[in-house]
């Protein structure tokens, strides 16, 4: 199983070079950024798919490549002098549209009609001198030949569409005159305007209050179930992810460890850092146990991924596979069961024991 | 700490309070002043921490939740004296230090240490961490065993860095590590009480494991005393013995952790609570239990009359907007200040007519949760007749006073009834405890007609 699965075809990809079926497709994904210090591999071959009115998130940690890959996919790193520090290669399909070697203005065009993007923090994200509804009617004018006026309607249903009161007067109102929570509608809003198909959401509750993130992650799946968009949401609370995924990616040191139906990740994580993550975890639903289950040591630098499996260094288990492949071969991605995926140099049997007999009964 | 204290065994409500006293909150207020004009004249004020009352016991954690803005990191500054507050007294030891200067807070801030929040702004750039954290002795004076270089190292191992770090600047660590650095700080001068704001907040999940773990062990090695402030209900119900909620400067509820996270009888916990996410996929189908608050948190500037929850609470009535609920101690340990409470037997049973707002607001309710606290609610009073009418003879000396408190219940002696509350015994089981409240009942539905 382990030969085929390595292999696209295995996995009912079709060969690099076709689009795919998904609506959006990643294939093997690397953007590297060349600093004084090294060679910045903040992606490093990632692989992803994701259909329309289906939900994926990316976990990891901060300087995992999550933010990285949202960015990419918007077509953002090329943009203006960042551009020539960033060296990208790989595949990007969306709609039968490959966008790394795309034309930059064909990409232009795409982006904020076919996919948009919510940011983490609204405040910054948000011209400060523009009106909210400014800045709406703009989005929206770029992509559709209207007047101002239509615009500005438009901008207003918006708004009110999510749950902003008296949306005709807010629409006045400037980012700063707005709560963090209402800031964060009007930004998803201003994503939604023109219905974009693929919706990228990056860490989109993470500033905000428990409370008004309940209120926004329900926002988000009304507003999926009612546009069938894709969406990619970027987060590194696993309450969240379990909360809204469809399927889940784990990311560790610019590479995806683990990939799997939300269900499959947290019923049967098979890599050692998503037990790790799983583990550190307080939860408000459970007895409170004594201690938390940390991942030891720091998250790797991404100038120099640790040889061999990147978590290696961090990785209870490291010394349990024979020899020292975990410090020499990088482990590939390998199918675990249908539709997940793991990159681990522990055998099967030895993750199945792992999890059922040592990590499942502590969590 | 952590064995023989987060056990539950010791949870029981004797054990903390047999504890001394260290920190004596009451009434405390800190409003900040708005001036405009050329005169600065002052039009109004943010109040910010207005009027709470709580006491840290030595050894335990005190978690303190609430959303943002709803002043709980000004509570943490004033509390250390970072701010001078502007009403109510800070008790530290038996020793007012409310009023007290800077030269007099001089000696206490040996025992008063604050972990902050940001990592990145909470260390200064230019200085080595050797200089960071000896900067406490150099200001105390404090001359320790050995030299000040030893045992800044024995500092930084004690939180697990290496002592060659010690000639090493801030930027060259990472968020967990400088976290690590601020902790060594505080821990400098063997302090009394620690107030953590965000301690973990800033830091992912696996490092923020790391440093939940580090300061729980070195609360069980140095006996340290905490108060921690945090936003995160999962990190504060992991560290802390008991729990403060706040919102808009005042505290809805305090108990000790077991009872508020399994009956949490104020329904603004009960919606932070079910709002919190959990890492369980399994769940997802029990989202009904979800109460979803509508809008944000009013503005401090101007809070709600009454009871400050009641624009966004879906159990609001005329006396929650009328009558501000006291902090009282509906439970043995656990103290809630509301009309209505959840878990519990209603405070105000004569009121049932919801206002416009909670209407709007109970949309967003689950019938679940609804059908489910209203039966609890109806079995406690049945359950509070059927014994109250079994003794009724005993209790009719009791009876006799209680109309009277309940009468003045909307007016201004509202607080009266906590009064009354308090000055029953405790018993274990606090059920009885209300039976008076039913034998009053009737007079009450009588009042009711007259309020209105």
């Amino acid at each position: 199983m382990t030969e085929l699965s390595k292999t696209g075809a295995a996995l009912g990809e079709p060969a690099p070079g076709n689009a795919p079926d998904a609506f959006l497709a990643v294939r093997d994904l690397k953007v590297h950024f060349p600093t004084d210090d090294g060679l910045v591999k903040s992606v490093d071959g990632l692989t992803f798919q994701v259909d329309k009115g289906k939900t994926l998130c990316i976990v990891g940690e901060s300087g995992s490549g999550k933010s990285v890959t949202s960015l990419a996919i918007m077509g953002l790193h090329r943009l203006g002098a960042r551009g020539k520090n960033v060296q990208m290669s790989g595949e990007i399909w969306l709609d039968g549209k490959e966008l790394v070697s795309a034309d930059p203005d064909e990409v232009r065009r795409l982006r904020g009609r076919e996919m948009a993007m919510i940011f983490q923090d609204p405040l910054s994200a948000m011209h400060p001198y523009y009106t909210i509804g400014n800045q709406i009617v703009e989005a929206y004018r770029v992509h559709h030949d209207v007047s101002k006026k239509v615009a500005r309607k438009r901008a207003i249903e918006m708004l009110d569409r999510v749950g902003i009161p008296e949306p005709d007067k807010r629409v006045d109102g400037y980012p700063h005159e707005f709560s963090g929570g209402m800031r964060q509608r009007a930004m998803i809003a201003m994503a939604l305007v023109n219905n974009p198909e693929l919706l990228i959401a990056d860490e989109p509750t993470t500033a905000l209050d428990v409370t008004v993130q309940a209120q926004i992650l329900d926002l988000i799946r009304d507003l999926q179930k009612e546009f069938g968009s894709a969406v990619v949401l970027i987060t590194h609370d696993l309450g969240v992810v379990a909360e809204i995924a469809d399927d889940v990616l784990v990311m560790y040191g610019g590479r995806c460890v683990e990939r799997g139906s939300v269900d499959d990740v947290f019923e049967r994580p098979q890599h050692p850092y998503t037990w790790g993550l799983l583990g550190s975890m307080p939860r408000i639903d459970r007895e409170t146990s004594e201690r938390l289950i940390p991942v030891k040591g720091q998250p790797p630098s991404l100038i120099n991924v640790p040889s061999g499996c990147a978590f290696h260094p961090r990785c209870p288990y490291a010394d349990i596979p024979k020899g020292d492949v975990t410090r020499t071969v990088r482990p590939e991605l390998q199918q675990v069961g249908g539709g997940h995926f793991s990159a681990c140099h522990l055998s099967p049997e030895d993750r199945t024991r792992i999890w059922t007999e040592e990590i499942a009964p502590k969590l | 700490m952590s064995e023989t204290k987060k056990t539950d065994e010791a949870k029981t409500d004797a054990a903390p309070q047999e504890r001394e006293v260290l920190l004596k909150v009451e009434g405390l207020q800190k409003h900040f002043p708005i001036r405009k004009g050329v005169l600065q004249r002052q039009v109004g004020a943010v109040k910010a921490v207005d009027g709470i009352d709580f006491e840290v016991r030595k050894g335990e954690t005190l978690g303190v939740v609430g959303e943002s803005g709803c002043g709980k990191s000004t509570m943490g500054r004033v509390i250390t004296r970072l701010q001078d507050p502007t009403g109510g007294s800070i008790h530290f030891e038996g020793q007012d230090i409310t009023r007290l200067n800077s030269a007099g807070m001089r000696p206490l801030r040996r025992d008063i240490q604050m972990i902050f929040q940001d990592p990145y702004g909470s260390l200064n750039p230019r200085h080595t961490i050797g200089s960071i954290v000896s900067a406490p002795f150099r200001l105390q004076g404090v001359e320790p065993e050995g030299g000040v270089k030893k045992e800044v190292q024995r500092l930084l191992e004690l939180v697990g860095l290496s002592p060659e770090h010690f000639n090493r600047y801030p930027h060259e660590f990472s968020g967990g590590q400088r976290q690590r650095i601020g902790i060594a700080r505080a821990l400098a001068l063997k302090p009394k009480l620690v107030v953590a704001d965000e301690p973990v907040s800033a830091l992912d999940v696996s490092i923020q494991a790391q440093v939940v773990n580090l300061m729980d062990d070195l609360q069980s090695e140095l006996g340290l005393t905490y108060v921690i402030i945090a936003h995160d209900l999962s990190v504060v119900r992991h560290v802390s013995d008991r729990i403060a909620v706040m919102y808009l400067g005042k505290i809805v509820e305090l108990a000790d952790r077991t009872s508020l996270y399994e009956a949490p009888m104020h329904p603004y916990t009960k919606a932070l609570m079910s709002a919190v996410p959990v890492p369980d996929p399994k769940r997802r189908g029990a989202k009904s239990e979800r109460i979803l608050l509508r809008g944000d948190v009013p503005s401090p500037i101007s809070p709600p009359s009454g009871c400050r929850f009641h624009t966004r609470c879906w159990k609001a009535t005329e006396i929650c907007r009328t009558t501000e609920p006291q902090l009282i101690e509906l439970r043995p340990g656990q103290r809630v200040a509301c009309h209505h409470p959840e878990n519990f037997e209603d405070q105000a049973p004569q009121d049932t007519v919801l206002l416009s707002v909670a209407k709007e607001a109970a949309e967003l309710v689950a019938d679940e949760v609804l059908a489910e606290s209203a039966e609890t609610s109806a079995a406690l009073a049945a359950e509070v007749s059927a014994s109250g009418a079994g003794e009724k003879a005993g209790a009719s000396g009791e009876a006799v006073q209680e109309p009277q408190v309940t009468t003045t219940k909307t007016g201004p002696g509202a607080k009266t009834t906590p009064t009354a509350a308090e000055a029953r015994p405790a018993p274990t089981d606090p059920r009885p405890t209300d039976e008076p409240a039913t034998e009053a009942e009737p007079e009450a539905d009588g009042q009711e007609s007259t309020d209105k």
